[in-house]
């Protein structure tokens, strides 16, 4: 089934889910209230028309204004996929896991954890996995700054190259 | 536990006490594939569980492409799986072609599958040798490493570099084949399909290997889903899938070639002997590919033109690749500037280490490092 009709499909079933569909550009995608996501996931799930057994990606972007988790599905029985979104508040993200579903989802929603900052509500053991535990912040969010250095190991340091090169232009 | 441990007379009085040991194992562990680190919790020679530790490779390539822009980022994407570059460099290529709409030239993605393919064998010769190096046997490893060398030689000759390759650009290749590259190509795959009988006999078919490797952590094709295993490791479990067949990308259309599955000959479908002997199927395959590609190329342009400062429109896609360690999802959400928005990577070997606290359960130690070794997980490609 083509993704632009399995959004249909989704638009009859739970009218006031699916906030919108795109069209555009090359993928389309369908946006999802984060209150209704776990039951849109279950369904295509378990709907045998549909059948995406397999959360092949999940994964966070920053939009500055707000960020979105981007859930990749696919149906090996039917060889179909979907993307669906959420969009969340960027000052306190939340959202339902699905690792209920797909037990891939496990370290994807840890990882978007870690370097967004997303935090997943009944997730099995939400914490910290590429970097270190008591790392500030979260790198892939676009307002982070890398801190000046971490247990006393400074993280930038001066070139003397470029040092010498600034002496040569006086 | 066995029988013979059951039947040990035990006296009430025992001082003797058992107690579950926590164990230690990498990061720098030789059998672990990169930099790992397990926290595994046993009773004797049995785990109850091991725990992956990862990130210790974590570089942030992902954060770097946001700064890098397009054209700049293709050298970091060898980073990402350096054993099978070729892999990333056609996944971000692609990715940023379907944005930008570009096509690439006949000959240039001829150009790319035979590189891939290439790769494709390299990897999985270093996967079968590291397989031997892990159950205890030294001559496979160095055996493999032998025929790998060569198609090092011969990638190195075709780009310049041995592992790192940065050869592919947005809308092809950078360089054509040169000149009598081709025979020497055919040369190596005539070396190479006898020399593959010759592994199985020394080693595959081995009743050592067999015993080592046959019935330990199988996986239902129903869970290696659930769990997004994904290229060998899902074909080993029964799963017909291979991206280059069912989605066909760049001239895979043009070549006929079969997609092996497991079938458990030697114990359980989806065992670790399964996902071992995948990697030498998927190698005869390979070549066949090679061949194919060798004796067709079309002529013409291996580049398309596309402008040096890229600028993709809006938008968002996902492309996937058929890598080494199976299919790889570039995620790319461009905002219409020079430098992509955002960037993810979707690689084999995230799920597949996900899935090892799971498979570890009632597993021995020694059969975890046949576990992460028929697994094929890199490091690398973890972390990112």
């Amino acid at each position: 089934m083509e993704p632009l009709k399995i959004y249909e499909r989704l638009k009859e079933r739970y009218p006031d889910a699916v906030l919108e569909t795109s069209e555009k550009k090359p993928d389309p995608f369908a946006v999802i209230d984060p209150a209704a996501l776990l039951e849109v996931c279950r369904h295509l799930h378990g709907d045998p028309e549909l059948a995406m057994d397999c959360l092949s990606n999940e994964t966070g972007v920053d939009f500055k204004d707000r960020i979105e988790v981007v859930y990749h599905l696919f149906s090996y029985r039917h060889r179909h996929g979907a993307v669906l979104k959420v969009r969340l508040p960027r000052d306190a993200p939340r959202v339902a896991s699905v690792e209920g579903i797909w037990k891939s989802a496990n370290w994807m929603e840890r990882e978007i954890f870690d370097l967004l900052g997303v935090n997943f509500n009944g997730h099995s053991d939400l914490r910290r996995i590429l970097m270190p535990e008591d790392w500030p912040g979260h790198p892939l969010r676009k307002d982070f700054v890398e801190p000046q250095e971490y247990h006393g190991i400074a993280t930038v340091r001066e070139s003397p190259i470029v040092r010498l090169d600034e002496h040569r232009k006086k | 536990m066995s029988d013979a441990v059951e039947s040990i007379p035990r006296t009430d009085d025992s001082t003797l006490r058992t107690e579950e040991m926590t164990l230690n194992m990498g990061p720098q562990h030789p059998s672990t594939h990169g930099v790992l680190r397990f926290v595994i919790r046993a009773d004797g020679e049995v785990m109850r569980e091991a725990v992956p530790d990862v990130g210790y490779l974590h570089r942030s390539i992902e954060k770097i492409a946001e700064k890098v822009g397009y054209h700049g980022f293709m050298p970091y994407t060898d980073r990402v799986d350096y054993v099978c570059a070729m892999f990333t460099n056609q996944g971000w290529g692609m990715a940023c072609e379907k944005l930008g709409n570009i096509e690439v030239p006949r000959r240039g993605e001829y150009c790319r599958v035979i590189a891939a393919e290439f790769n494709r064998i390299a990897s999985h010769l270093l996967t079968v040798g590291l397989m031997g190096m892990d159950i205890g046997a030294m001559t496979p490893f160095l055996h493999a490493l032998r025929e790998r060398e060569m198609i090092n030689d011969l990638i190195e000759e075709l780009c310049g570099a041995r592992l790192t390759f940065n050869y592919m650009r947005i809308g092809g290749v950078a360089w054509d084949l040169p000149p009598g590259w081709r025979e020497k190509a055919l040369a190596y795959l005539d070396h190479l399909e006898p020399i593959l009988e010759e592994y199985n006999a020394l080693f595959s078919y081995n009743q050592i290997c067999v015993q080592r490797l046959a019935n330990v952590a199988p996986i239902s094709a129903e869970e290696a889903i659930n769990y997004n295993l994904v290229g060998p490791n899902l074909r080993a479990s029964g799963v017909k899938w291979d991206v280059r067949k069912d989605m066909p990308y760049s001239a895979y259309r043009d070549f006929d070639f079969d997609v092996p599955v497991g079938r458990g000959q030697w114990g359980t479908v989806g065992d670790s002997m399964d996902r071992y002997m995948m990697r030498i199927y998927e190698m005869r395959e390979s070549a066949k590919i090679l061949r194919q590609a060798l004796t067709n190329m079309p002529d013409g342009p291996v580049l398309a033109k596309v402008v040096r400062n890229f600028r993709p429109p809006a938008g968002e896609c996902q492309v996937r690749v058929e890598s080494a360690r199976g299919d790889q999802g570039w995620y790319v959400v461009s905002d219409g500037t020079g430098y992509p928005w955002r960037v993810h990577v979707r690689t084999g070997s995230f799920a597949a280490m996900g899935m090892i606290q799971k498979l570890s359960r009632g597993l021995m130690i020694a059969d975890l490092v046949v576990l992460i070794a028929s697994l094929d997980v890199i490091a690398p490609e973890i972390d990112r």
